[in-house]
């Protein structure tokens, strides 16, 4: 659910490990508001980064709601209560309506049961100032690209990075480019069109080939769950140096045992799942490695080795001011980390803090 | 609980397509998106195609899911999306029929998915403005009251998924073309091309080969987002407005 909502939303989870009441039957004193009692000024208004960590850190100490036990409550009975149900309405509306439509339950009446999920992945392809990639020519915009988001994804920032990128650097950057650069004709006999087809061609050829017995679905979540239980909300080097083995493994598996039905001449929605979940591979052993290089803490990279002493994470400005960008050296080749330095002339990086 | 499901089953655009009977085991909690998938997990472990349906954000945002339950575009529950439809809605022994949106401006091209490439066209034909956008604009230049903000915002609210097409009896996209047309329409910067807008636009979907419409409803019944006919009513005012500043 959007970020929004904690807003006005108070989140609190039982007190006591186990407690499988119903929230009603949850008295005052009996609930464990974790943020506004760790963060007093900022409350629940804490980053994302902070958020998520923290009810994942209930949920691990057995104080997690719902049937998994996978959830904290966001609690709108006070808001309600305090503005009236009428303005909540209109501040929330369609998501409350969208949380009924999920659980069946009514958020008006019912707090709501929430807990954090993958949604970015913190970086993308490498640009310069203009948004150009190390293609000549190739330019990336929004959320594809690396250059917004550092340590913590900006809430509703897909809407902000696309108009930012699309309406105010895009269309001055590429009409600079187009007017400086000799563009040649190119048609299908060219050379590297030609190698690009073979190399799609036969891609498809193998995916079609393997009959193997594992579905692409089947791979795809057990990829997800190495990265989510390694390289997840919190990170240390035995973990992802675990990962880093599993995931060529995963990888060298579905290369050899995925089943992949149908034909490359109509529609094929597992073709296409498959070509995904090939990609994925590499992604998950990149962001891995990238995780074990950053020996420090920072925003939603938080590696467990490094924190203060209350457990929040611990930056390393000395060391690791810069932005990794990795250079890709071939198939199943180790990347090229290239370091970008951050210079901050006004604002310097400081240990934040939500007490 | 265990559900029989009679799916359209079709390989290709030139396919005659038939209706084939399967048999799931389904969990309440589970989205009907996500029933379908565990139907394609078992028919590709027994060596059989999984079926085929459009489906990307699953929060009833982006218009690509839809297809029809038993007759109704995106299944029984009001303003909601088929991937916002849960299972909880329906019964152990429930008997459900799965087809693509029919029209002939929506080709089937596999099973419950459906070309509607006629909808980019109409949006093509005039739904842009032409207003400058390179800076940020002062913030009080263009005032716009909040309640043409909100009657923009309402029609915005399309998400393009063609169920108003799929419900309508004449396969009108009168709701989808109006709303594109009051979405843009009613706020200022939207003026410029305003009439040249609804002319275009209406043409486009009638090159499509959607019907008119004949005030039925069906669309605004089934409208995951509720869009109202009001801008059917809109759009033809437009339409008409233009006519007769063309003419003259
Ligand atoms: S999948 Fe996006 S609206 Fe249903």
């Amino acid at each position: 659910m959007s970020e929004s909502l904690r807003n006005d939303g108070r989140i609190w989870v039982p007190k006591t490990p186990g407690d499988k009441r119903p929230p009603s039957q949850i008295p005052e004193a009996e609930r464990d508001y974790y943020l506004e009692r760790r963060y007093p000024s900022f409350g629940n208004l804490v980053p994302r980064d902070v958020a998520s960590r923290n009810a994942k850190a209930v949920c691990d100490e057995q104080r997690g709601v719902g049937e998994t036990g996978l959830g904290v409550y966001l609690d709108f009975a006070g808001a309600i209560q305090r503005l009236g149900v009428e303005a909540i309405r209109e501040r929330y509306g369609n998501l409350f309506d969208m949380y009924e439509r999920i659980t069946g339950e009514d958020p008006y009446r019912v707090p709501m049961r929430i807990y954090p999920a993958i949604h970015y992945t913190m970086g993308g392809l490498w640009v310069d100032y203009p948004l150009m990639s190390t293609i000549p020519g190739l330019f990336v915009i929004g959320e594809a690209n690396f250059s917004d988001h550092g340590a913590n994804r900006l809430g509703a920032s897909a809407l902000m990075q696309g108009l930012a990128d699309g309406y105010f650097i895009l269309p001055y950057t590429m009409g600079n480019y187009l007017a400086g650069a000799r563009l040649d004709k190119v048609d299908a006999a060219h050379p590297a069109c030609r190698e690009a087809e073979t190399g799609v061609a036969e891609r498809t050829r193998k995916l079609l080939s393997i009959n193997g017995k594992r579905s692409v679905d089947s791979l795809h979540r057990e990829l997800g769950k190495v990265v989510w239980d390694h390289c997840g909300m919190g990170r240390n080097a035995q973990g992802l140096e675990y990962a880093l083995t599993k995931i060529p493994e995963l990888r060298e598996e579905f290369w050899r045992n995925v089943n992949v039905r149908g034909g490359n001449e109509e529609l094929n929605q597992s073709l296409e799942k498959a070509g995904r979940v090939a990609d994925y591979f590499e992604l998950a052993e990149l962001l891995c490695m990238d995780a074990l290089a950053r020996q420090e803490s920072c925003g939603g990279h938080f590696r467990e080795e490094y924190q203060t002493p209350d457990g929040e994470a611990l930056r390393d400005d000395e060391n690791f001011c810069y932005v990794s960008a990795w250079q890709y050296q071939g198939e199943e080749q180790k990347p090229r980390m290239h370091k970008e330095p951050l210079r901050f002339d006004y604002v310097k990086p400081a240990q934040r803090s939500y007490k | 609980m265990k559900l029989t499901l009679h799916v359209w089953r079709q390989k290709s655009p030139g396919d005659r397509g038939r209706m084939a009977r399967y048999e799931v085991q389904a969990n309440p909690h589970m989205s009907f998106l996500e029933m379908l998938d565990v139907l394609n997990e078992e028919l590709l472990a027994k060596g059989e195609d999984p079926i085929a349906f459009d489906h990307d954000c699953r929060e009833g945002i982006c218009g690509s899911c839809g297809f029809m339950i038993n007759g109704v575009a995106h299944g029984p529950n009001k303003a909601t999306t088929v991937c916002q439809l849960h299972m909880r809605h329906y019964r152990d022994g429930d008997v459900l029929y799965l087809e693509p949106w029919r029209a002939r401006a929506f080709p089937v091209i596999k099973d419950l998915v459906v070309d509607r490439c006629a909808f980019d066209r109409i949006i093509a034909a005039g739904g842009y403005i032409s207003a400058a956008t390179g800076s940020a604009p002062d913030g009080n230049a263009v005032p716009v009251p909040k309640d043409t903000a909100d009657a923009s915002m309402d029609a915005a609210a399309c998400i393009g998924c063609g169920a108003c097409v799929a419900a309508c009896p004449n396969a009108s996209a009168s709701l989808f073309t109006g709303a594109k047309i009051t979405h843009l329409g009613v706020l200022p910067q939207g003026q410029p091309e305003r009439y040249d807008r609804a002319l275009r636009m209406v043409a486009q979907a009638q090159q499509e080969l959607f019907g008119s419409c004949t005030n039925i409803g069906e669309c605004e019944a089934v409208c995951p987002k509720e869009i109202k006919l009001e801008v059917i009513a809109r759009m033809n005012r437009d339409f008409i407005k233009a006519s007769w500043l063309r003419r003259k």
